[in-house]
């Protein structure tokens, strides 16, 4: 099997914040609005460097919503910038009315997202963000798996036109991966590892727990094939009905709800082209709680020995139908 | 009256267009047979003074990079906007018998030309309270480009109950956004009552003072004094001005004329009848006559 390697870690924010800093420079149609969280979410050093393309607009995702919506109209491009539950929840209509139904081409910089935020408690970790992005027409969701990922997938969203993007990263520094010359295509899964038992289909951290998982799952003779769907929206359905194909069984995995994120995705995609056994790896319809991520990944079954039990399941089931 | 070069419209001219973009409004909804009769009724002398005098502009060009932007945030009030549209030559006047009917540019709430909403239409609007947002995130853009075309939002009074316009409202006082002029339809009305007794919102004119702005009070009636009001609030610099124009939900017709249960019900046919007799035919014509407005009435017969 082929071994992925980690060169370190750092957090996909970060990765956010440096494409940032690279494109500004170039494209002085760039800016930014803060809501008040401007050295978490890693805008800070665009406001030191770019003050009058920084717009401070307090604590008030909505308004933010509205003024990005106003910014794009008059061909700026509006990066909004805040933690994941206030970037999609807390401004839902005014994203689905001002921006996806306005077809404004708004960039949405979610941080913070998913439930390795960890100590601040079920308040602050979106596991919804997925599902209400998705559900939105003209919307794209891309949900990056580390440092480098992120840099090209903020980059690569300059190009989504039409519409709004939904861009959802995470706090911690995680381990980086997919190298600094990845490949990436907004709606095009890459594949990281062969196999031909059965496919895991991951986004976000999953993408790395799902690496680890398919390690322990080859020194047990099983081999899994791995597919970073880094974009939930539109969706690569051409490599899942290929993997389902070729592998009979899949197993999709995030840092979110069981409802309505990538695995329903996956499943309206297999339903409709090729129905094979799924098991899900997600939060199972609850909300969290406080402590640190790693612990938090295990207690609510999305890690990589969640992604383990669940490709075995589903070996079983693809084995018996 | 179609063109670009507003300045030439005279005040009878534009107050008989706010006349006819009445009896457009009747028609429109009576031909849809859904849609908001009361707010759009009340609104024609502003309307007509905006897109005949106010609003810098080109009906044959409704993105020309110099126009200024106006945004309905209150997009219930739709019919008005539309009639005013189809007036000043942003598409055929014909077109007002669709609004409502599938396939129509004419939705319900407004929705962009470049979507599938009608030319004129800059943004989505119909869940209240987000056009000041949008205001001003155009205005900060215009700015930071140093452009000098004016943005104007309307907003009605009950929409003043969503919290998010008085975040924006917050943020252009905090910016100080002098090419922002909002308007706020005072008709003291809403759907389930008047609004004093839905939400009190006075002292109305403190808040936006509190807020960092400029506060100008006049009657929405008044074709010369609103242009003036308009004039006055784009020549204050430093901060954003709003017109708070008072006005009767329902202008125009005897029956619907400050009655908040005008506001989002048509007329039927006899109440259409009704009302186009009390708003007499102006210089400018109709966009469809129908057969029933043929009759003459009892009392011309005899005289």
């Amino acid at each position: 099997m082929k071994r992925i390697q980690s060169t370190g870690e750092k957090a996909t924010r970060q990765g956010f914040s440096d494409a940032l800093m690279e494109l500004a420079e170039e494209n002085s149609d760039i800016v930014v609005l803060g809501g008040d969280v401007s050295p978490s979410v890693k805008v800070d050093v665009f406001a030191k460097k770019y003050p009058e393309r920084f717009f401070s607009v307090g604590v008030s995702e909505a308004d933010m919503m509205g003024i990005a919506a106003g910014l794009a109209l008059v061909g700026k491009v509006p990066i909004a910038s805040a933690y994941g539950e206030f970037a999609a929840g807390r401004p839902f209509d005014q994203i689905r009315q001002s921006l996806a139904y306005s077809e404004l081409p708004v960039k949405i910089c979610a941080s913070h997202c998913g439930i390795t935020v960890g100590p601040d408690g079920a308040t602050h970790q979106s596991l919804e963000d997925i599902a209400l992005m998705r559900v939105l027409p003209h919307m794209t969701v891309v949900s990056p798996a580390d440092y480098h990922e992120t840099k090209r997938a903020f980059k690569a969203s300059m190009g989504v036109t039409g519409g709004p993007i939904y861009l959802r990263y995470f706090r911690d520094a995680t381990p980086m991966f997919t190298g600094e010359d990845g490949p990436f295509e907004i709606g095009r899964a890459n594949r990281l590892i062969d196999g031909s038992d059965a496919t895991v289909i991951a986004c976000g951290l999953q993408v790395w727990e799902a690496v680890k998982a398919a390690e322990v799952l080859d020194k047990e003779g099983i081999s899994v094939r791995l597919l970073n769907m880094h974009t939930i929206k539109p969706l690569d359905t051409a490599a899942i009905l290929d993997s389902a194909k070729e592998t009979g069984a899949i197993v999709t995995a995030e840092d979110h709800q069981i409802h309505c994120g990538l695995g329903s995705a996956v499943a309206e995609c297999l339903a409709q082209g090729h129905p094979v056994p799924q098991e899900f790896v997600a939060v199972k319809d609850t909300f969290g709680e406080s402590g640190n991520g790693a612990d938090l990944m295990e207690k609510y079954g999305v890690s990589r020995t969640a992604i383990v039990d669940a490709v075995k399941k589903v070996l079983k089931r693809k084995k018996s139908s | 009256m179609t063109g670009t070069n507003n300045n030439q419209n005279s005040i009878a001219d534009i107050a008989e267009m706010g006349q006819q973009i009445r009896r457009d409004i009747i028609k429109m909804l009576l031909i849809s047979g859904s849609g908001h009769s009361g707010g759009p009724l009340g609104l024609a002398d502003i309307f007509a003074s905006l897109y005949f005098r106010i609003l810098k502009r080109d009906s044959s060009n409704p993105n020309w990079p110099e126009r200024d932007y106006f945004f309905l945030s209150a997009g219930h009030l739709a019919p008005v906007w539309y009639a005013t549209l189809a007036r000043a030559g942003y598409f055929p006047i014909e077109e007002l018998s669709t609004l409502r009917k599938i396939n129509t540019r004419l939705q319900g709430h407004p929705a962009p030309a470049y979507t599938h909403g009608a030319p004129g239409v800059e943004v989505a609007s119909g869940s209240l309270g987000q056009g000041m947002s949008i205001a001003v995130g155009t205005c900060l853009g215009l700015r930071l480009d140093k452009k000098p075309n004016r943005v104007v939002v309307l907003h009605g009074d009950g929409e003043l109950d969503e919290g998010q316009v008085w975040e924006s409202m917050m943020t252009a006082g905090h910016y100080g956004l002098d090419n922002l002029t909002a308007i706020v339809d005072r008709n003291f009305c809403q759907i389930d009552n008047r609004t004093d007794k839905v939400m009190e919102i006075e002292p109305l004119a403190d808040k936006w003072r509190a807020f960092r702005w400029n506060v100008i009070e006049c009657d929405g009636h008044n074709v010369e004094e609103f242009i003036g009001a308009m004039e006055e609030a784009q020549a204050t610099r430093g901060k954003p001005s709003v017109v708070i124009a008072k006005t009767f939900m329902g202008r125009g017709v005897s029956f619907m004329e400050d009655n908040y249960k005008w506001h989002g019900v048509p007329p039927n046919q006899e109440q259409a009848k009704q009302a186009l007799l009390e708003i007499p035919p102006t210089k400018f014509g109709d966009f469809i006559t129908f057969e029933w407005e043929e009759e003459v009435p009892e009392t011309a017969k005899q005289s």
